[in-house]
């Protein structure tokens, strides 16, 4: 295994280690809140390694300011697009997991799923 | 006739455009512009089907005409034309047989809410079908998502709240997995045109470049999906989600929103990978593996099951495992199979859904066993049609159920070492499906006698409720017809395999 390319993709390494965390966070946490959390560190996680891929050394954001018309002087500026639409994405099943969140917590006063489980088990007795 | 190009497009944007309609119409309003809008559609994917058929070839839509490397677009071949119009026809059939429950068990001023999550899902449903752009896919993935969601907590109770929160965070890991491997792909690939990628995919291939990442990727995606899916292990937000949102949520959840996923899965191997390179992968030997193990546990869950509607979800867990199975082969004559019984599984458990709530309905409401004593001389269609049901999906000829375990089997026997387990799989699961089915067909034909009875007894006839009688008529009808004579079906989905690649 050849480990110099994970030193110079140093911040592709950061990205999938976030993804990890936000990835278990959600699978993992009994807390709603906690899960919702891991959820935007995840989704954080792709769009940085998205713009990471998008980003050239030394280029300039894609807007043509000088009359500069040549290609060699951007970035690509498509997973900036993704970035864009991924967010809000993103920002919409937030808003839904957080008001479903609230709606469990006015009913059962606890924001452990588990917890909420054994009191439906409880409801239905 | 070149104008039927635009139909497709047209059904994306028609049923996206009809939900906001109805939320500013009353209620019965929404509910005629709702039933109008999806005979449309469907009307239109045939339309789109015969075009294809036609022509004899599928044809790209280039939205705003931008060309190919850069522009969105739309693909339209006779598979897709077909999943669409047979999803339009089911989704009509789900909203048919569920009317009644829909409008004593969701709150009077929720209701129009309902049209739009319909509508939405319907939109995503078709967009799936239909897009050629891989971020496209996500975007409508996640919106799926969302209306699924909006399906499973419109009836208020603490089961549903619970539930749609269980299955929107499932749903969330799995989205997150397929947004990362499509990233990936976009990397090694630099294109987001299925088209494009298919392209790029098999020059790296051909030069040897990249192909841990590849992998990687493709694996990513099909975890992904599959966790949406709700493939076994990942089912256990199911029976929840099935079991306690009103009819025609259960319905729609368990026959169009996990098809729809399975339905974006093909399209990933046929027109984004390549068939050729997903079966000599490794990938498929763990969805095959998984697919089995998700045959046999679904429906030992199913058999320890009490309730009746939870049982059907269950059920669902062994059907899927059956798909993904299919998947596995790795051979065409597999994936036929595969999308063959999502044809038949959405026509049956749909029925099975909407006839297990006109048996509970005459039982008091309860939709215990013990209390389903003889409901099938209660409600004398609901029974038969229950029956018509168990019967497909365990899988007795003359039935849809039987044609597809007939083409599992087949394609399954061409395999040198997949042979032997997906037969003894295919023969334990077929008896396991009988256990419970029957059990339930045979208390539901139990006549009680007279010092048994419960309150809450009732009799419901087909002139009580015509509506849900004609759903359920179509459904029965559909079945038969689809075990009578699938050849069609299967040349359909054949000729639409090939006009894939």
């Amino acid at each position: 295994m050849d480990f110099g390319n994970l030193f110079h993709n140093y911040a592709e390494a950061v990205a999938m280690i976030l993804f990890g965390i936000g990835f278990s966070n959600l699978l993992l946490q009994k807390n709603l809140m906690k899960k919702i959390i891991g959820l935007n560190i995840m989704d954080t996680a792709t769009y940085l390694f998205l713009a990471l891929k998008g980003y050239i050394d030394g280029r300039k954001a894609p807007v043509v300011v000088d009359g500069i018309q040549s290609m060699e002087a951007y970035v690509n500026p498509i997973p900036s697009g993704l970035v864009l639409t991924g967010i809000v994405v993103s920002v919409s099943v937030t808003a839904l997991m957080l008001s479903l969140t609230i709606r469990l917590y006015r009913r059962y006063h606890t924001l452990d799923l588990d917890e909420i489980s054994t009191l439906l088990k409880k409801e239905d007795k | 006739m070149d104008f039927i190009r635009n139909f497709s497009f047209f059904s994306i944007v028609l049923s996206l455009f009809s939900g906001p309609l109805s939320s500013i119409l009353g209620r019965k309003w929404a509910k005629r512009v709702n039933t109008a809008e999806i005979i449309l559609l469907g009307l239109m994917s045939v339309a789109v089907l015969w075009y294809v058929l036609q022509t004899g070839e599928a044809f790209v839509y280039t939205m705003g005409h931008f060309p190919a490397p850069w522009g969105n677009e739309i693909r339209a071949g006779v598979l897709e034309a077909f999943m669409a119009a047979f999803f339009c026809l089911i989704m009509l059939l789900c909203m048919w047989g569920g009317v009644r429950e829909r409008e004593s068990e969701i709150e009077a001023s929720k209701q129009n809410l309902y049209y739009i999550m319909v509508n939405l899902l319907l939109c995503s449903l078709l967009a799936l079908i239909y897009t050629n752009d891989l971020f496209t896919a996500y975007v409508f993935v996640e919106i799926n998502t969302i209306s699924a969601c909006g399906l499973i907590m419109i009836r208020q109770n603490g089961r549903t709240i619970e539930a749609a929160t269980r299955y929107m965070i499932m749903s969330l890991l799995g989205s997150g997995l397929l947004l990362l491997g499509l990233c990936f792909l976009y990397d090694l690939t630099g294109h987001l045109l299925m088209s494009n990628i298919q392209e790029a995919v098999h020059a790296l291939v051909a030069n040897g470049q990249y192909q841990t990442p590849l992998l990687v990727s493709i694996s990513l995606m099909c975890v992904g999906l599959a966790i949406k899916s709700a493939l076994f292990p990942f089912h256990t937000w199911l029976p929840d989600a099935y079991g306690y949102s009103t009819v025609s949520s259960a319905a729609i959840l368990s026959s169009l929103v996990s098809k729809g996923y399975i339905f974006l899965l093909v399209k990933i191997f046929y027109r984004v990978i390549g068939f050729d390179i997903i079966s000599s992968s490794k990938v498929i030997h763990v969805l095959f593996a998984f697919g089995i193990a998700g045959m046999i546990v679904g429906s030992v869950d199913a058999i320890r099951e009490n309730d009746i509607r939870r049982m059907i979800a269950y059920s669902s867990v062994a059907q899927i495992g059956y798909i993904y199975m299919g998947f596995g082969l790795g051979t065409t004559a597999g994936v036929i199979a595969s999308i063959y019984h999502v044809v038949c599984h959405a026509a049956t458990k749909s029925l099975l859904f909407i006839a297990a709530s006109g048996i509970t309905d005459v039982s008091g409401g309860s939709r215990h066993f013990e209390d389903l004593t003889g409901a099938g001389y209660r409600n004398k269609l609901a029974g038969v049609a229950f029956t018509v049901g168990s019967l497909s999906m365990v899988g007795v000829p003359m039935f849809a159920g039987f044609i597809s375990k007939l083409y599992f089997a087949q394609a399954a026997v061409g395999h040198t070492v997949k042979m032997l387990p997906t037969l003894i799989a295919l023969a334990i699961s077929t008896i396991l499906n009988a256990v419970y089915f029957m059990k339930t067909v045979i208390r539901l034909y139990t006549p009680v006698k007279d010092g048994e009875k419960k309150a809450g007894y009732g009799t419901i006839t087909v002139r009580q409720q015509p509506v849900k009688a004609v759903a359920l008529i179509l459904f029965i009808l559909l079945n038969v017809i689809l075990g009578l004579n699938a050849e069609p079906v299967i040349g359909l989905i054949r000729t639409g395999l090939e006009m894939f690649s």
